[in-house]
């Protein structure tokens, strides 16, 4: 089912071509199939918790008078399950995936692999537990206890090994592109983890890292900041250079563009922390660094984003007709955006203004709905009928969800833009007499109310395309329905 | 740029067939930025600076600084003033760096759903922090914030706080033996002050109850070091701090 040759584009860049597979073999899908399914399920959660915390913005009730369900626990509860259960678990769906395809051998180790996929899961069941229970160490995106810290850590370990190892006994000569970006995640993101998570424990479920105020917020931001772009982009683009090129069955545009954006990418990307502290009393220095880099952040980004859309020179028609390109483009184009919005918003006057308020959310919605959910469903769309070999059981569910989707977005974008361009520019009104015009800061939190409501549209709409893809994915994995010949059926084919 | 990028395909072509090679690049090319910036900032001359007259929180303030980290109150509120005149007549003096000498974590914020608090200390009496969590609206009509009615029934456990302290010795905070075996006695006195104050506000409770730590935190915050920050001119005529 492998056996697309992607022979085309001119010779020069032929060799950039990805290596065809050599047949279904003895490549473990297994794990790939439980990464898959934990993507689907761990989707639907995390956005769930996320339409409920933008209701409890737009409607203070729903916080329930309960400490488990108020909008401090269960905001960290949604950013950790869109990021590290949704996301990682795409990542190592694709990543599984394609790395044995592209180095034409099994992963060195089934127990590892099984390993891995089962301590995730293992950290993410125990996220959701400790979080709402208000076990938490307070830092964005590492809020996880202590003992989970050790977990992440030594299941990541497990993960190298085999990814390593892998690497070692491949039967391919060359490491695709796709391969150096899923390197720059498995080897970041440990050093990001360990370094910020430095803390002395007090008890089993407390802990006080060893940094202190300003340092504490460098080392967090520094591990934050790159989160966003070893976690949510790094192997994104390293699944967007295997899958994009597959599904559109057209050459990677440029190999040079991919060699220097990828290392100007990975170097120029862990010094732009600072840009989230910009305007306090850390040093000036290092504020000054963190947005020189963070606006240079915008070549290497927008070569990556470049080298993806022309990879679809001479399969735009196919775009017209094809859901699953469709997610792509639409996630590629997200991409370039947020790629410029952020850097634009790291400039220190921008920050002064959306420094705090709902733009920075907008901003990272954008990335996060935008580029990692819309290319993450491509994907997954793309990956079903050929991992469990059957057709979609609702082939024409996926265009409904495109669409969802996207009108989805364009809903929550624009009206966090709009609320937080009017709070940031009410909480720094002055009348003619140098005073505030605004000096109640309640009055300014009323004027947001519409643009909650309106988010919580946009955030529902989104919601519900994965749930119609969770009630898609277990009808056709229940399915006695299977493809026996050739290649799957695209879901094309039924819209 | 870093490593490699000189534009010689068949270098780099040679290098992806050296898979240690590649990763031992990658690894130099995402370690120099971390290197640079946060090396430094354990310096003196290019770290945060001091600020003279910043004390470490009490034990009290500690079991209410947990409480808030506990609760999440970091989501909403963010504890850092920008040096610009809108902020400062907001909310006062801008952040110093030493302010922060003792915060182990940093609780700056990301998020203003509600206003800074970083000079919420001594702005309001104690019992409005009591009504406050108990009923946000009651103070602040049209709030958003959820109640909080659980800390003014739950007690903070004082054998918890005593290995808060220890844990917090050990990334270096000033307390002595004296301070931890005198904590329980500390909380209890610091508690009792508190509870004396709600009493005139018509508010009974006893000293161990949770309200009574967060209310000293709250109290305690942003108060430390201003003798040593130079009096800002009139807020009308301060033109936007830039540093």
């Amino acid at each position: 089912m492998e056996a697309s040759s992607l022979g085309l584009g001119d010779p020069g860049e032929l060799k950039f071509t990805i290596p065809a597979g050599s047949g279904p073999s003895a490549y473990d899908d297994d794990v790939v199939r439980l990464f898959l399914g934990a993507t689907v399920l761990w989707a639907v959660v995390g956005m769930l918790v996320g339409v409920t915390i933008a209701l409890q913005l737009a409607w203070w009730p729903a916080n329930l008078g309960l400490p488990y369900t108020t909008f401090g626990r269960l905001r960290p509860l949604h950013t950790n399950a869109v990021i590290f259960a949704f996301g990682g678990n795409i990542c190592f769906t694709g990543i599984y995936y394609s790395m044995q395809r592209l180095l034409k051998t099994p992963m060195w180790s089934r127990a590892l692999s099984r390993f891995h996929f089962w301590g995730w899961q293992a950290i993410i069941v125990a996220a959701a537990i400790t979080l709402p229970l208000g076990l938490t160490q307070s830092k964005e995106y590492a809020e996880l206890i202590w003992p989970i810290d050790l977990a992440i850590a030594v299941v990541w370990v497990a993960f190298a090994v085999n990814f390593f190892g892998t690497i070692a006994v491949r039967k391919v000569a060359h490491l695709y592109v796709a391969i150096w970006f899923y390197m720059s995640f498995v080897l970041t993101i440990p050093v990001l983890h360990i370094v910020n998570s430095l803390a002395i424990p007090a008890t089993l479920t407390r802990s006080y890292p060893v940094y202190a105020g300003l340092t504490d917020g460098l080392v967090q931001w520094w591990y934050g900041h790159n989160a966003v772009g070893f976690f949510l982009t790094t192997p994104f683009l390293g699944l967007m250079y295997y899958f994009l090129p597959r599904i559109a069955e057209r050459p990677v545009y440029s190999y040079r563009l991919s060699i220097v954006h990828f290392w100007a990418l990975v170097f120029l990307y862990i010094w732009a922390g600072p840009h989230h502290l910009l305007y306090s009393a850390l040093p000036d220095w290092a504020q000054t660094l963190g947005m020189v880099f963070s606006i240079m952040l915008l070549a290497p980004s927008w070569g990556g984003m470049l080298n993806g859309l022309l990879t679809l020179r001479g399969a735009w028609d196919r775009v017209r007709t094809d859901p699953i390109l469709k997610f792509l483009v639409v996630a590629v184009s997200f991409y370039g955006m947020s790629t410029f919005e952020g850097p634009m918003m790291s400039i220190r006057a921008v920050n002064g203004l959306a420094h705090y308020t709902n733009w920075v959310i907008g901003h990272v919605h954008s990335g996060a709905l935008g580029w990692v959910g819309m290319i993450s469903f491509g994907i997954i769309y793309w990956l079903i009928p050929r991992l469990w070999s059957r057709p979609l059981a609702y082939p024409g569910w996926p265009i409904v969800h495109f669409w969802l989707a996207t009108i989805g977005i364009v809903l929550y974008t624009v009206s966090m833009w709009a609320a937080g361009l009017t709070e940031g520019l009410m909480w720094r009104a002055v009348d003619a007499g140098g005073q505030l015009k605004y000096p109640i800061f309640v009055d300014i939190v009323h004027q947001l109310n519409p643009f909650y409501w309106m988010r919580l549209v946009g955030g529902t709409m989104y919601l519900i395309g994965a749930v119609m893809l969770g009630w898609n994915f277990l009808r056709t994995v229940r399915s006695k329905a299977t493809v026996t010949t050739g290649a799957a059926p695209a879901v094309a084919a039924a819209s | 740029m870093s490593q490699g990028t000189e534009g010689k395909e068949s270098f780099h072509r040679f290098l992806e067939g050296k898979g240690v090679w590649f990763a031992v690049l990658t690894t130099v090319a995402i370690s120099i930025g971390g290197l640079v910036e946060i090396v430094p900032m354990f310096t003196v001359k290019l770290g945060p600076e001091a600020l003279p007259g910043v004390t470490a929180y009490t034990p009290l303030e500690i079991a209410g600084r947990d409480i808030y980290i506990r609760e999440g109150c970091y989501t909403c509120h963010s504890q850092m003033v920008r040096p610009m005149r809108a902020e400062i007549l907001r909310y006062g003096e801008w952040t110093r760096a030493g302010e922060y000498a003792y915060d182990h974590p940093f609780l700056l914020g990301s998020r203003r759903i509600g206003p800074d608090i970083q000079r919420v200390g001594g702005k309001y009496p104690d019992a409005w922090h009591y009504e406050h969590m108990r009923d946000p609206r009651s103070t602040s009509p049209g709030s958003l914030m959820p109640t909080y009615r659980w800390l003014l029934h739950q007690s903070y456990d004082t054998a918890d706080v005593v290995a808060s302290l220890r844990a917090l010795r050990k990334v270096g905070l000033p307390y002595t033996d004296a301070d931890l075996a005198g904590a329980p006695a500390a909380m209890r006195a610091q508690g009792e002050a508190i509870v004396g104050r709600l009493a005139t506000g018509g508010i009974t409770t006893t000293p161990d109850k949770e309200i009574i730590a967060v209310i000293a935190y709250l109290q305690r915050l942003g108060r430390d070091g201003r003798a040593a920050i130079p009096p800002e001119p009139a807020p009308a005529a301060t033109a936007v701090r830039t540093r």
